[in-house]
């Protein structure tokens, strides 16, 4: 299954999710956050069981310049995490929405992602900066 | 904060798409396509930099050379036309002011010579203040502040000489390492010298500000089926880390001194006194505490400055001044301060890492040293 990037909800810290109807939702970062890192070395991931909050660090990624964390765009808890992700990084600048995602979390307030930005929104975001 | 001053190319730059940001003030090319690339391309073909934020300042008049043999841990006054010598500045408690690169050259009249000295962007207005009150006791010599009159463009990697040789009136190809010489580039001055940044032969070059475009599109022209791409300020820091080069305000600073930073080789004692000759004199007498040291950390992580270094009896020994994810080795490495009785090749440290402590053996730098041609 490819995901299409229109479909997807986004924080504007630039990780999106997408929610199937079990409210699972799987978590990346945008294809415009991969080209602003350039050159990603290292990528560290959430135990699985981890219970993250919206908007609260879940991991980080670095590249040659710099450390960036990770913000989970959604609460609730860590069921499954991308672990072959950090040895084929390349995947993030090929395909950041389907081979690239990073975790998955069951939603604890699904509604959550009703106040996440849609993709014209974000792109807007994006553009602007 | 008061806007960024371009230099002659930022323009080119931003028509480019680079990435900028402020360096020292000056609105700077960070990477153009990426760090690694560009990198890679350094060391493999050549690559082509805007290094005109770099501090350059002119000293003519007879006794020039008394006053920055007064000033500088290295003597001057032994200088050649055409000789480029690495020096530090420091105080009069031997800490270092800044790490310069200073050129003896001919004089455009032909009559005489005057000496360049090529100071770190974020330290020129500190050492121009400093100069004053010592430039006072030799009225005759004439400072000038050329940064912003002039730029300067760095080409390095193993094509960099390839690429410069049909451009310049008089051969590069003769000019030796640390030697420098004023040339023409279609009948307009360039001054030509051996040095660099990044490990890798090469040329850096200082041209009147009008004539930077020119010179840095021909430079492109010529380089074009011999891999020249431009290269970002990321890719020099990458690139100078893998040599072992210190960087001012990471391994450099005024608390530090020339032997702990391992740069003894920059300072001449012998039969001479300058500012600092003193303190140097009774710190190369005693132990050093400290010493600069390189580190090949384990995993992908890389150790920023300011990271703690341990031992594996969890001691701190010492701090991280620079590291990166090196792209020739493709690990990460970093160099740092560590106790000098710790400071062996081979031994096993503990760097922390934003909590996690990651293993890193004490090594030699280099990290990269090119192949002889």
């Amino acid at each position: 299954m490819t995901i299409d990037p229109k479909t997807l909800r986004y924080a504007s810290t630039h990780e999106w999710v997408s929610v199937d109807s079990d409210n699972i939702g799987t978590v990346g970062i945008s294809a415009f956050a991969v080209e602003e890192l350039t050159d990603l070395v290292f990528m560290a991931l959430p135990q699985v069981g981890t219970k993250v909050g919206a908007g609260e660090e879940f991991g980080e990624v670095e590249s040659v310049k710099a450390v960036s964390p990770l913000y989970s765009p959604v609460s609730g808890e860590v069921i499954e995490t991308h672990t072959s992700l950090p040895d084929q990084l390349d995947i993030l600048g090929t395909d950041p929405y389907t081979k690239g995602w990073i975790m998955k979390v069951r939603l604890s307030s699904p509604s959550e992602v009703d106040a996440l930005l849609d993709y014209d929104s974000y792109q807007k975001q994006c553009s602007g900066q | 904060m008061a806007s960024s001053a371009s230099t002659p190319l930022t323009q080119w730059h931003r028509s480019r798409n680079a990435r900028m940001a402020d360096f020292a003030g000056y609105d700077m090319p960070i990477q153009y396509t990426g760090i690694v690339a560009e990198h890679q391309a350094t060391r493999t073909a050549a690559g082509l930099f805007d290094i005109s934020h770099m501090g350059r300042l002119r000293f003519e008049g007879p006794r020039a050379d008394q006053l920055l043999n007064h000033l500088l841990t290295r003597r001057v006054l032994d200088m050649r036309n055409g000789q480029v010598r690495y020096s530090l500045l420091c105080n009069e408690e031997a800490g270092i002011l800044d790490d310069v690169l200073v050129s003896c050259l001919e004089s455009p009249s032909g009559r005489g010579e005057y000496f360049l000295l090529v100071v770190n962007a974020s330290n020129r207005e500190k050492i121009v203040r400093w100069l004053q009150p010592h430039a006072a006791d030799f009225p005759d010599v004439l400072i000038t502040d050329v940064t912003d009159q002039t730029a300067m463009i760095a080409i390095q990697g193993p094509n960099a000489i390839e690429i410069c040789r049909p451009l310049f009136q008089s051969s590069i190809e003769s000019l030796g390492y640390y030697r420098s010489r004023v040339t023409q580039q279609m009948g307009k001055p360039v001054i030509v010298s051996r040095t660099g940044y990044t490990g890798e032969d090469g040329l850096e070059l200082i041209v009147k500000s009008e004539d930077a475009l020119r010179v840095w599109e021909n430079l492109l022209l010529s380089g074009r089926n011999l891999g020249i791409v431009p290269v970002g300020l990321g890719a020099r820091d990458t690139l100078r880390l893998e040599a072992g080069m210190p960087l001012y305000g990471h391994e450099l600073d005024e608390s530090t001194n020339p032997f702990k930073a391992e740069l003894g080789f920059a300072v001449s004692l012998k039969d001479r006194t300058f500012v600092g000759s003193d303190a140097l004199t009774h710190l190369q007498a005693i132990p050093a505490v400290e010493k600069r040291v390189g580190l090949a950390l384990e995993g992908m992580r890389a150790a920023r400055q300011g990271a703690a270094i341990y031992d594996l009896e969890s001691n701190r020994i010492g701090t991280v001044t620079s590291g990166s994810h090196s792209p020739t080795l493709n690990r990460p490495i970093a160099m740092g301060y560590i106790d000098h009785s710790k400071s062996a090749i081979g031994w096993k440290t503990l760097v922390d890492i934003r909590g996690t402590k990651v293993e890193a053996e004490v090594c030699s730098y280099p990290f990269y040293t090119r192949k002889p041609i």
